[in-house]
Formats: structure tokens, C-alpha cells, sequence
């Protein structure tokens, strides 16, 4: 072997790498999602007399350059204060949604789970005295409460997975749906809602029992925005998770049973177990981003909630999916997609269009993620023609079954 | 009684034909997991057909027409879209629940992105249109036959022409998937592409067959569900009945009739928590509402159709089988 390697073929060794080729991969989906929305708004633009060439290319500017386009200083700090804020809940959904899919599960559940560890934190926030326990006992016991909830309920599918062999999918759905209405169910003409005419919607906030995230002035830097540590905190979770996922026993049954349940079984691994434990980690990450979200102490939630489920559980899938389920990869998505959702908030004051249209690239985004197999085994095949000699080793990299 | 079953059928055919949408995807070995997107898009364009049609008087007054046509267009419309499902599974073989997921992003974004563009509003709804004779006509297409007789009147009086049409298409897709040898070639593809192929079959045809089925299903679905449940309001979302309706596939064990089965039961249910409190016996001359005098939040019963299915499912799950090539990518190399 020689010792000293040409810059191309440093290069190709950093690209064959896999790690490097996913986050290629998912490069390649946000440009090509950003450019069907410019093709979407040029679309309008040529058939909308409305609408002018400029404005479509102002348009998609205005949604890639995200809390930057805000127009003022301040405006722009306020932004990207609350974009950090509302990234923490959705890394942990997206964690949650990403953990289960390393066991070869689909957490569809992440909704019904948030739901439940809102209420857990609400309830535990809102009835402690805080006069005579410390406040960040009380929020820490309320972060406990709501996670532990989620826990359970993520249990839930689990079980039914593991026991009685039923799809996690139907079973995370139902839950969902009965998450929504136990909710309600639980805040129904309780003290727990805001009093006055116009808020009767929604739960005290739960800074109105002295509860709420640590700040360590981050407040004061993105002023008036909800900025707090639960980014910090999700971010530590998040390494926590990759740790465990990569370097300890437990990560390696859980990954094994998602390539394979069956051979995980015959290898001596307890199979159901595994299942169940996952499920409820999954809940439990669902739901403490949603006791981050409350215990912020200045949000608004909504109790009366059967008709509808939380978009953040959702949307912890496409975070999930545009970070190839890797933990770390998880803050960036997050962070990638809530940075989208500023800039398409936006939109509608300085251009005819709305913010939908961030939505819609971020669904583009996850569509051409759906390739990034593809894109992968193209760049392993470019990478293959220039350097036969590691072909092989390269075969087994790029066939690996997902 | 006669209102309760009513109501259960209207409630249960959405389910019914999307849960029909989604077993015709997976038995040709695509999950359509973009169900629930599939209905938004093309609720959304039936909405719109509807919309624009009833600018005109001639179609005001003959409503089961503009009915009709937009039935048509949303079903075709659904069928387009679910195309972007099959050329990322089939010809890319992307990962198909990746690619579901997109889709469901996708058509809510797209759909409120022109409701709000074109209508500066978040939801387009159909509003009183003008007839021909000059009088207003409030949104509706519902039949009324209210001199029938008892049975008679669960199904003809405060009817709609999509349940019929939806019950038909059921049987005819039903007894084509069975006992045509289309049907044949479609399951084989879902349980063994391989072996399909070896004997000739286009699996890749056949797989775009299942789902473009799929899509046209969904889609008429769709519209139906807003037409009928959600009054006429398309905006961007069909409250998780896709989601519901792959629950209902599943629970029906993949087959026709354990999905109607699933549907009713579902439809029922779910029909009981609406209406739970006008129920009432009669006992000596006395109407007696028991639902509603339990004093139990509407929540209990809104729960019940989903608790249902869980215990159903905890005690039939040993039979349930997927077909089993759902969800892989058809690869001709691989034995």
C-alpha cells in the first residue's frame, strides 16, 4: 500500500464513508426540494397574472434565507430565538420516531404520545404548591410525569406488537385517537382551565404556578422570544440516545431486532422485550418534547383536543426521516426544518404566497429522500468505476440491506 | 333506529372504500401509507369541480350531476397523484413508507397553498349557489324519499348517490380482485414477484395497476367524505380517516369482507359517540335516553370505536397475515 494518497483519492475515501454519503444524500433532497418550490412558484407565475417572475423568485428566497428574511434586526433575533425554542420538541419526536424505526417499528403514535406527556407535565405543573416545594423540583418532577406517561403509552403498541403480533401502526393510530380524547376527557371542567371569556380553550400556562425552563438569559439575546435550555436539553438527549444506539449492548439488540426479528430470536435475544422497550423509549422521547414545549411556561395548549392531533408528533417523522434516523442527525433536521417554517411564516407579508409553500418543499424534501438509497448506490457506483481495486469492499458497503 | 343506521352508513362508506383503496395497493405489494393524503388531494379537487360547476345555474339544479361529475374528477385526480407513490416505489424503489409520508405532507401543503392563494382563506367550503330560477340553493346532494317504508328508508331517504356507487364498486373490485385472472396476477405480485414473473406477469405493471386503483379509490373517498360527513368543506385535512381506514384494512385481514365487516363495526360505533345522546327506548310510553343519562362525557364514547378495534385485534391478531412481498421493492434478481 502506499502511504501518501492523492487529494481525489482522500476524497473518495471521505465519500465512501457512510456516514458522509447520508448526509450527501439528504443534501441532494433539499436542493431538489427547494427547486420543485421555485419551479412551483415560477408555475404560478407564468400562468397567475397576478403573480410576477420577481415575486417567485423573491418567494423562495425569502423561504431558504428562513428567520434571516424577517426584514429588521430584532425581528430577526426574535425569530430565530423562537425557531430554536419550537426545534426542541420536534428533535424529540423526531428521536422518538427515530428510535423506533432503528427497531424496525413505524411510530405513527408520536401524536397520541405527545398529547399524553403534555398532560403529564400540565397536571403535575399546575396542581404542586410551589410555595412549599421549590419550582424546579416541581418542573423537573412535571418533565418526570409527562415523559413517564408517554412511556406507558408508548408501551401500548409495544405490547400489542409483541404480544399479540398486531401491526404497531393500526395500534398507534387507535391510540392516538384515544390519547386525544382521554385528554380532554382528564381536563374537562377542571381548575386547570384559563379562566377568562377568550382563553377558555386552552390550560393555564404553567409559569402562572411559578414553572418554567431555565432561561440562562437566553431571553435576553433573542429578546421576546420563548427562547429557554429545552433545546440544550434535547440536544443532550439526542447524544445520549446515538451513544447508547452505537456503543452499548442494549443499541445493538434493538438494531438487530430491526434488521432482523427473527434472527435476533435465534441469536438469544429477548425479541419481545426489545420491542416493548423500544416502544415505550419512543414514547417517552414524544412525550418529554412535549413537556418541554408546556413547561416553557408561556404556550398555550389546547385542551379540548378530540378532533384533532398535534402536527408536531407528526412531523417528527419527516425530521426523523431526513436524518436517516441518526440521533445527531436529528437536531440538524429539526433545526433545518423549523429554520423552513420561519422563512415560509414570512412569505405572505412581502409576497402574494403563504407559508404553506415551506411545507411544501419540506414534503419534496422528504419525497427525494425516499432516494437517498438510490443516490448512495449511485455515488458508490461512480466512486467503484474510478477505483477498482476497492470495488468490492465497496459492493458489500452499498448492497447493505436497510 | 332509522336515523342511527342512516347515519352508520354514511359514516361507514368512506372508510369502506378507502380501507378497499389500501388493500388493492398492498395485496400488489405496495403499503400505501398516503392514504390520508390521497383523500385531502382529492377531496380538494372534487371540492373545486364542485365549486366551479356550481357557478352556473344549470348545474346548481342539478345537483346529483355536478355530484357525479366531481365524484369523477376527484377519483381521477386521486389516481394522478398516487402516480408520484408508484414511480418512487416501483421504478426508483424507494422506500415506500418514506414515500407515503411524502405524499401525505405533500397534499395537505399543496391543497392550502391554493385554497389560500386563489380564495384568501383556509378552507374552501361550498357555499349557496344561485339556481335557475333565481332562487338560493344551499349545498347538498343528499336524496330525500321520507314516504317509504322502514327499510326503505335506511337506504333511499336521506341518501346519496355515492353510497350506491361506492357499495357497487366495492362488489365489482371485490369479485375482481378473486375471480379475474387481473386479481390473480395482482396477489401474486403482493405474496411472490418473483414467482409472478417467472410465468410472464409484468410485475411492475401489475403493481402500478394496485395502486393506481388505489389512488382513484382514495381519492373518490376523499370527496365523498367531505361531501357527506365534513359538509362540504375541503381544507386540508380529512380528520385521520385514511389512517383509520389502514386500520380498518388490517383489521380486515386484507380481504373484501372482513374490511366491510371492519368498516361497519367502525362506522357504527363511531356513528353511536355523535348521537349518543338522542337515543331513547320506549318503556310504557315513556321515552327513556339511557346513553344520555349516564352522564358520561362524549369523550367515553368517542373512545369506544378505537378501544374496539384494539381488543378485536388482541384476540384475531394469530390468523392476520400481510401479503407477504408488502413493502419490498420488486428486484428481479433476488430469489
Amino acid at each position: 500500500m502506499e502511504n501518501k494518497k492523492t487529494f481525489g483519492e482522500k476524497c473518495a475515501a471521505f465519500v465512501r464513508k457512510d456516514g458522509v454519503r447520508s448526509v450527501i444524500a439528504s443534501l441532494i433532497s433539499i436542493l431538489g426540494g427547494i427547486a420543485v418550490g421555485f419551479i412551483v412558484l415560477l408555475l404560478l407565475a407564468a400562468f397567475d397574472s397576478d403573480v410576477t417572475f420577481s415575486q417567485a423568485l423573491k418567494g423562495i428566497l425569502i423561504v431558504i434565507k428562513g428567520p434571516f428574511s424577517s426584514g429588521s434586526a430584532d425581528n430577526m433575533l426574535f425569530q430565530i430565538g423562537n425557531m430554536l425554542f419550537e426545534a426542541a420538541p420536534l428533535v424529540m419526536t423526531g428521536l422518538s420516531v427515530a428510535i423506533a424505526f432503528k427497531t424496525g417499528l413505524f411510530n405513527i403514535g408520536a401524536p397520541g404520545q405527545y398529547l399524553m406527556g403534555a398532560m403529564g407535565a400540565l397536571v403535575v405543573a399546575l396542581s404542586l404548591p410551589t410555595d412549599t416545594i421549590p419550582s424546579w423540583i416541581v418542573w423537573i418532577l412535571a418533565l418526570l410525569a409527562g415523559t413517564l406517561l408517554g412511556a406507558v403509552w408508548g408501551a401500548i403498541p409495544g405490547f400489542f406488537k409483541a404480544h399479540f403480533n398486531v401491526n404497531e401502526v393500526i395500534v398507534c393510530i387507535m391510540t392516538n385517537w384515544i390519547a386525544a380524547n382521554v385528554v380532554s376527557w382528564v381536563f374537562l371542567d377542571t381548575d386547570f382551565i384559563n379562566t377568562p371569556e377568550t382563553k377558555i380553550n386552552f390550560i393555564k400556562k404553567t409559569s402562572s404556578n411559578g414553572v418554567a425552563t431555565a432561561k440562562l438569559g437566553l431571553d435576553k439575546i433573542f429578546e421576546g422570544s420563548y427562547m429557554d435550555i429545552s433545546l440544550i436539553i434535547a440536544s443532550l438527549v439526542a447524544i445520549a440516545l446515538y451513544i447508547m444506539m452505537n456503543k452499548t449492548t442494549f443499541g445493538y439488540e434493538l438494531k438487530a431486532c430491526g434488521f432482523n426479528r427473527n434472527a435476533s430470536k435465534y441469536a438469544g435475544m429477548n425479541e419481545k422485550r426489545n420491542i416493548l422497550i423500544s416502544m415505550s423509549i419512543a414514547g417517552a422521547l414524544a412525550a418529554c418534547g412535549a413537556a418541554l414545549w408546556v413547561l416553557n411556561g408561556s404556550q398555550d395548549f389546547k385542551w379540548n383536543t378530540y378532533m384533532s392531533l398535534p402536527a408536531e408528533g407528526f412531523n417528527g417523522i419527516p425530521a426523523a426521516l431526513l436524518a436517516s434516523n441518526n440521533p445527531i442527525g436529528v437536531i440538524f433536521s429539526s433545526l433545518f426544518l423549523k429554520f423552513l417554517n420561519k422563512g415560509g411564516a414570512n412569505l405572505s407579508a412581502q409576497t402574494p404566497f403563504n407559508e404553506y409553500v415551506s411545507q411544501l418543499i419540506v414534503a419534496v424534501i422528504i419525497y427525494f429522500s425516499g432516494f437517498s438509497k438510490l443516490f448512495r448506490d449511485m455515488l458508490a457506483k461512480k466512486l467503484k468505476g474510478n477505483e477498482k481495486r476497492d470495488g468490492d469492499s465497496l459492493k458489500a458497503k452499498g448492497g447493505k440491506k436497510e | 333506529m332509522i336515523f342511527l343506521l342512516q347515519k352508520t352508513l354514511i359514516f361507514t362508506i368512506p372508510l369502506l372504500i378507502v380501507a378497499l383503496a389500501g388493500m388493492y395497493a398492498e395485496r400488489s405489494g405496495i403499503i400505501n401509507i398516503a392514504l390520508d393524503g390521497i383523500m385531502i388531494f382529492g377531496s380538494f379537487f372534487g371540492a373545486l369541480c364542485a365549486h366551479i360547476l356550481r357557478q352556473d345555474p344549470f348545474f346548481v339544479d342539478h345537483n346529483q350531476l355536478t355530484f357525479l361529475i366531481a365524484m369523477v374528477l376527484a377519483a381521477v385526480s386521486g389516481a394522478i397523484f398516487s402516480l408520484l407513490l408508484s414511480f418512487s416505489a416501483i421504478n426508483l424503489k424507494a422506500d415506500q413508507t418514506i414515500g407515503g409520508t411524502a405524499l401525505n405532507l405533500l397534499a395537505p401543503a399543496i391543497t392550502l397553498f391554493l385554497i389560500k392563494l386563489f380564495f384568501s382563506k383556509d378552507a374552501l367550503e361550498m357555499e349557496t349557489a344561485i339556481g335557475g330560477d333565481g332562487k338560493p340553493v344551499d349545498f347538498g346532494f343528499a336524496i330525500l324519499n321520507e314516504d317509504m317504508n322502514p327499510v326503505g328508508q335506511v337506504f333511499f331517504d336521506k341518501a346519496y348517490l355515492s353510497t350506491f356507487i361506492a357499495i357497487g364498486l366495492f362488489i365489482l373490485l371485490s369479485v375482481l380482485i378473486y375471480k379475474t385472472k387481473t386479481g390473480l396476477r395482482l396477489r401474486a405480485c403482493g405474496e411472490h414477484p418473483q414467482a409472478a414473473a417467472s410465468v410472464g406477469i409484468n410485475v411492475n405493471k401489475m403493481r402500478y395497476l394496485g395502486t393506481t386503483v388505489s389512488g382513484a379509490l382514495a381519492g373518490f373517498g376523499g370527496y365523498v367524505y367531505i361531501a357527506t360527513v365534513a359538509n362540504g368543506t375541503a381544507s386540508g385535512t380529512v380528520a385521520g380517516i385514511g389512517f383509520l381506514a389502514l386500520a380498518i384494512m388490517i383489521f380486515g385481514n386484507w380481504k373484501p369482507l372482513g374490511i366491510a365487516l371492519g368498516a361497519l363495526l367502525f362506522g357504527f360505533l363511531k356513528c353511536l359517540s355523535v348521537i349518543y345522546t338522542q337515543i331513547n327506548i320506549e318503556i310504557g310510553g315513556e321515552k327513556i335516553y339511557f346513553l344520555n343519562d349516564l352522564k358520561l362525557p362524549m369523550y367515553f364514547y368517542n373512545m369506544i370505536p378505537y378501544i374496539a378495534v384494539l381488543i378485536v385485534l388482541a384476540f384475531t391478531s394469530k390468523k392476520s397475515r400481510a401479503p407477504k412481498a408488502e413493502g419490498i421493492p420488486y428486484d428481479k434478481g433476488a430469489r
